[in-house]
């Protein structure tokens, strides 16, 4: 049997225009999901260290509960729960059954899965600042949002970066789950192009070669932002 | 979907600056409330949502954890026997060894779990039927089947994550160490066995029982080529009630739970590692 290369072709009868356009929806997922999972992680490492007990002992239960169960499970549930949630709010608001954007229902499962995870290196991080750099700043009168922007975050990024460097990979790679719920990304949309012409193999061995290149890539530029990030720390 | 987990560092200062709560006991007042208001939640759940479907599916979940945890456990030892000599074969072994072992890693690691099934149950699975010597061979009546694909996948995944964290583990291993056992003469092969490989997996022990943890979690992708694990049954069961959060939900329950029961076996096994100070 020879590979029929044509089937690759960037315009119609080839598949390729289609994989490449699950390509690009699956970086936008996962990169909105990691901003997002960012933003609650830089909230939820500041809940967890510097909150009120009722805080932590909620934010531990997130992390704890996200950690513990599968992804899998964690996208199929936020998937059906989040729209379901939203259709609801609509309709008692008077408003018809929206019908949800599912990159906007994609971010969000995979934000709220990153989160978890982004707590946890982010708590981590901020822990390894030396109190007494922080404790510098407040006596210098510094406000906390000033302190955070100045002092906290800017020393805690080395210790950081190795962790969250790690996250951005799985959410690239976790995207792929999302074909599970039907959604159109990169995985899904192999799998139907496969299903249309019945080369799975040679879809499948192109997708993934696709994702290697994303994760080589992050790699190289992953690495340059932490020599960046370590720039005047002594190496290890 | 492997992750690492984060590294603890030391208790910093911020922690110690805070009033102790250390002295005090775990039953503070809004624990308490805590407590009451998710067991007030449960019962909600229990009264508002359907759970019939319990009795009658019960024989088959039990059956479907079953084949989750059979299928972590077999994929978990065959996994691991294969990341020793790829982990060996990055560290010490000559470049024609060294070379594919770190390709395969890349390649493991750089891809998704679900890609790989698909590739290998879709793909490779649809080539298989195409050899007339496959169909004739005794493998056929394997290779029809789904688990097979599963298993090997999630072998593979779990020996391209190990590979890696043994790698890292034997190198690890202070030079000293091995240099001693050498001066007494020990052949290769017996170095590797009485002092290198423990005081690596030793070392890796840790690490080994977070992506554990992770294995369990990629079990239910099973269920995307038609395994009935947990996962499995659950996914038949929302089809069949059209329910939509009880079984969910008593799914992530199910996995909580196993989850809870690999953390207590990973820490009684790291408890018993017999060195100190690594």
């Amino acid at each position: 049997m020879g590979i029929d290369w044509s089937l690759l072709a960037l315009s119609p009868p080839g598949w390729g225009g289609v994989l490449l356009r699950g390509l690009v929806t699956s970086l936008e997922i996962a990169g909105g999901g990691y901003a997002l999972g960012l933003a609650i992680g830089v909230g939820g490492a500041f809940g967890k260290l510097y909150g009120g007990p009722v805080t932590r002992d909620l934010l531990e239960c997130y992390t704890t509960a996200i950690r513990a169960i599968p992804e899998l499970v964690l996208i199929v549930l936020i998937y059906y729960a989040g729209t379901d949630a939203v259709n609801r709010l609509a309709e008692s608001l008077g408003h018809d059954a929206v019908n949800i954007n599912g990159l906007v229902a994609g971010i969000f499962v995979i934000g709220i899965v990153q989160g978890a995870y982004s707590t946890e290196v982010l708590r981590g991080a901020i822990k390894a600042v030396p109190f007494g750099e922080i404790e510098a700043a407040r006596a210098y009168g510094m406000p906390s949002g000033l302190l955070l922007r100045r002092i906290t975050l800017p020393a805690m990024l080395p210790h950081a970066i190795p962790g969250l460097a790690n996250l951005w990979l799985i959410a690239t790679k976790d995207t792929a789950l999302l074909a599970v719920v039907g959604f159109t990304e990169l995985t899904m949309a192999t799998r139907q192009a496969g299903g249309a012409t019945k080369d799975y193999f040679l879809f499948f061995c192109a997708a993934g070669i696709l994702y290697l290149m994303v994760t080589l890539v992050s790699n190289q530029i992953i690495r340059v932002v932490e020599r960046r990030a370590r720039r005047g720390m002594r190496e290890v | 979907m492997t992750r690492t987990e984060p590294l603890e560092t030391e208790p910093g200062l911020a922690e110690l600056a805070r009033p102790a709560t250390r002295g005090r006991s775990w039953w503070q007042p809004h624990r308490i409330v805590l407590l009451v208001v998710s067991v007030a939640l449960v019962m909600l759940a229990a009264a508002t949502m359907r759970w019939d479907w319990l009795v009658e599916y019960w024989p088959q979940i039990l059956i479907g954890v079953w084949r989750s945890v059979w299928l972590l456990v077999l994929s978990i030892v065959l996994g691991f026997l294969m990341a020793v000599p790829l982990g060996l074969a990055q560290v010490a072994g000559p470049r024609i060894l060294a070379l594919p072992a770190r390709g395969f890693c890349t390649l493991i690691r750089g891809t998704p779990l679900l890609l790989q099934l698909w590739l290998l149950y879709f793909g490779v699975g649809s080539l298989f039927p195409t050899i007339p010597a496959i169909r004739q061979s005794f493998l056929w009546d394997y290779l029809r089947q789904a688990w097979p694909y599963a298993l090997f996948t999630l072998t593979i995944s779990f020996a391209g994550y190990e590979g890696e964290v043994m790698r890292g583990a034997f190198a690890g291993v202070p030079h000293g160490e091995l240099e001693a056992g050498r001066a007494y003469g020990m052949s290769p092969f017996k170095l590797l066995r009485r002092i290198w490989l423990p005081r690596a997996f030793f070392r890796a022990l840790p690490t080994l029982g977070g992506e554990i943890i992770m294995q369990l979690k990629s079990t239910p992708l099973a269920a995307t080529i038609t395994v009935v694990d947990v996962y499995g049954v659950i996914a038949q069961v929302r089809q069949d009630t059209y329910l939509v959060y009880a079984p969910l939900l008593f799914l992530a329950g199910i996995y909580m739970a196993l989850t809870g029961i690999l953390v207590l076996l990973v820490r009684v096994v790291e408890s018993r590692v017999p060195i100190r100070g690594v």
